[in-house]
């Protein structure tokens, strides 16, 4: 699903925010990437996302490499992605409902489809009776939902999260992860950046593990 | 990695499978609609700024709009005068009245001349008495001075300048003629006036077509730093670039259309208003000319042209400032 081969990224000015990184994640696996903030784990999710572009190596997603990929192309391939952030970035003006058909919107599909999928993914994380809610009258944990049910609405090949669990607490944050898990038994890769290892060390999944740019631990065989 | 090479058709069938969807008709035509009422409903819910908007656009269609419809009117005015611009033929002194008749005949026969009138001298200087207040005076006269006149009136093809010189040649080659003038000189300086006013009208158009676009792409500009967070999302989540920047589009067609009616508004409020008193100055004249307000193909136009003007200064806006806002 997701390969990265000799992959270095330094930005201008010459901070090397990664350093020859290598690793590769099987389609349908689940995997977390650990370290210090400002080891490179929101660099390497923006790499995946094709918001920043490696200055060295080879990025592969999903059989397609995507290093030097023209920018038309780009919303095609975030289609197969879905993004939860910590901040999750929720549209304030608009409803629940509105926020979580957004990417069915975007890629097209017809109206009675939109309707339908949106309140299956509600119904899957126990939003349904807030579709009509707008986010800001929501609990924090919450909020992460509708973020989370606007990520798999689409069925994406791949989840990305960023910190999903970064403001809650540890009750909320094991839901979370659940809820992961229950998307990757159906197939869907799923890639989780966090710091929260005593939470991580309980859950039964490889760790990419970054220090200073480099991975620290060889995940070959995990992943 | 042996999945590589097969995996590698798949971004094709996958954009296949889009290119079917966004050209299904249905889905093709139910999202332009939606996206053009949801812009129309983000306009209706901030209506106060929308409207100011709309009216400064308004303002910028109305006065070329105006100012064209006052120049129609006018020379439909000179227009009706155009067709008595006539010819004056002073007959020599000793031109008898069945000569002057026998002319009169011949004369109206001829295809160039719509009609033709004889005024023989005691006419003339009865008018001439009358309109000058001399007429006492005039009896002192022993003997009439004036002579007989034609006053002709060309045919509708003969009116232009030209044709209308070559007439007066023919008239001035009879021997019976001792001058034959034109009396179409004022209307043709009318004529060549009014070009100049539409010269300038066209000037002012385009300088206001000008401003329209840029208070659209300036008000669209705005819209687009309001909606930044909203973007980055979108984008974030696979939006097109066209996906993004469709909703502005029509926010800039709505602009326009707003703008074209309320400034349809304006200029027949406008003519409202100066009906009366031109029709007053008209009834001084003793005519009954009356100002003719919009049309409707200039309505048409207006509508077009606010339309073709909001789409395209918002195109400005979202060219310069949408590609600018991409997720870090």
């Amino acid at each position: 699903m997701i390969r990265f081969t000799h992959v270095s990224k330094r930005y201008p000015g010459g901070f090397e925010a990664l350093s020859n990184i290598n690793f590769h994640m099987e389609k349908g696996a689940m995997a977390f990437l650990t370290g210090h903030s400002g080891a490179g784990k929101s660099t390497l999710l923006k790499l995946v996302a094709l918001i920043e572009y490696a200055t060295r190596g080879q990025v592969i997603l999903d059989g397609e490499n995507v290093t030097g990929i023209s920018k038309r192309r780009i919303p095609y391939i975030r289609r197969k992605i879905g993004f939860i952030f910590q901040e999750h970035h929720l549209l304030f003006d608009r409803t629940v409902f509105d926020n979580v058909a957004l990417p069915l919107i975007i890629a097209g599909y017809r109206h009675q489809d939109i309707g339908r999928r949106v309140r299956a993914a509600l119904d899957k994380l126990g939003l349904l009776s807030k579709e009509r809610l707008y986010p800001v009258t929501l609990s924090g944990g919450e909020q992460q939902r509708v973020g989370i049910a606007r990520a798999v609405v689409n069925k994406p090949m791949l989840l990305l999260a960023d910190e999903p669990t970064g403001n809650l607490d540890p009750d909320l944050s094991r839901e979370i992860m659940s809820l992961f898990s229950l998307f990757n038994d159906v197939g869907v890769s799923v890639l989780i950046a966090s710091h929260d290892i005593p939470l991580i060390e309980t859950l039964e999944y490889p760790v990419l593990s970054l220090d200073q740019g480099r991975l620290a631990h060889d995940v070959s065989g995990a992943a | 990695m042996s999945r590589g090479r097969k995996n590698r058709r798949q971004p094709q069938h996958h954009w296949q499978d889009n290119l079917r969807r966004l050209l299904s008709p249905g889905t093709f035509v139910q999202r332009h609609a939606q996206v053009a009422l949801d812009s129309l409903g983000r306009l209706y819910r901030n209506w106060i700024p929308t409207v100011m908007t709309a009216a400064v656009i308004a303002i910028a269609l109305a006065m070329p709009c105006g100012l064209y419809l006052l120049l129609g009117n006018l020379e439909r005015l000179s227009g009706s005068w155009e067709g008595q611009a006539s010819m004056s033929i002073f007959l020599k002194q000793d031109i008898t009245d069945t000569r002057a008749q026998a002319l009169l005949a011949q004369v109206e026969e001829w295809p160039e001349i719509e009609s033709v009138q004889l005024i023989t001298p005691s006419q003339a200087l009865e008018e001439f008495g009358r309109q000058s207040g001399f007429a006492d005076v005039l009896g002192v006269l022993e003997e009439n001075p004036l002579p007989y006149v034609l006053i002709v009136l060309p045919a509708g093809e003969y009116i232009d300048p030209v044709a209308a010189g070559t007439l007066r040649d023919r008239f001035s080659g009879l021997p019976e003629t001792e001058l034959a003038q034109l009396d179409l000189q004022w209307v043709q300086r009318l004529a060549a006036i009014l070009d100049i006013a539409h010269r300038v009208i066209l000037i002012i158009s385009v300088l206001l077509a000008l401003a329209v676009m840029l208070v659209v792409g300036n008000t669209i500009r705005l819209e687009i730093q309001n909606r930044r967070e909203e973007i980055l999302v979108t984008k974030l989540i696979g939006a097109t670039n066209g996906f993004v920047r469709r909703p502005f589009l029509y926010g800039g067609i709505w602009y326009g259309v707003l703008g074209a009616l309320i400034a349809w508004g304006v200029v027949e409020a406008g003519f409202w208003l100066l009906s009366e008193p031109v029709s007053r100055l008209a009834g001084l004249y003793r005519s009954d000319f009356s100002l003719e307000t919009l049309p409707v193909q200039l309505l048409g136009i207006l509508l077009a042209g606010g339309t073709l003007l909001g789409l395209l200064g918002s195109w400005l806006a979202v060219g310069r400032h949408l590609d600018a806002i991409e997720p870090s």
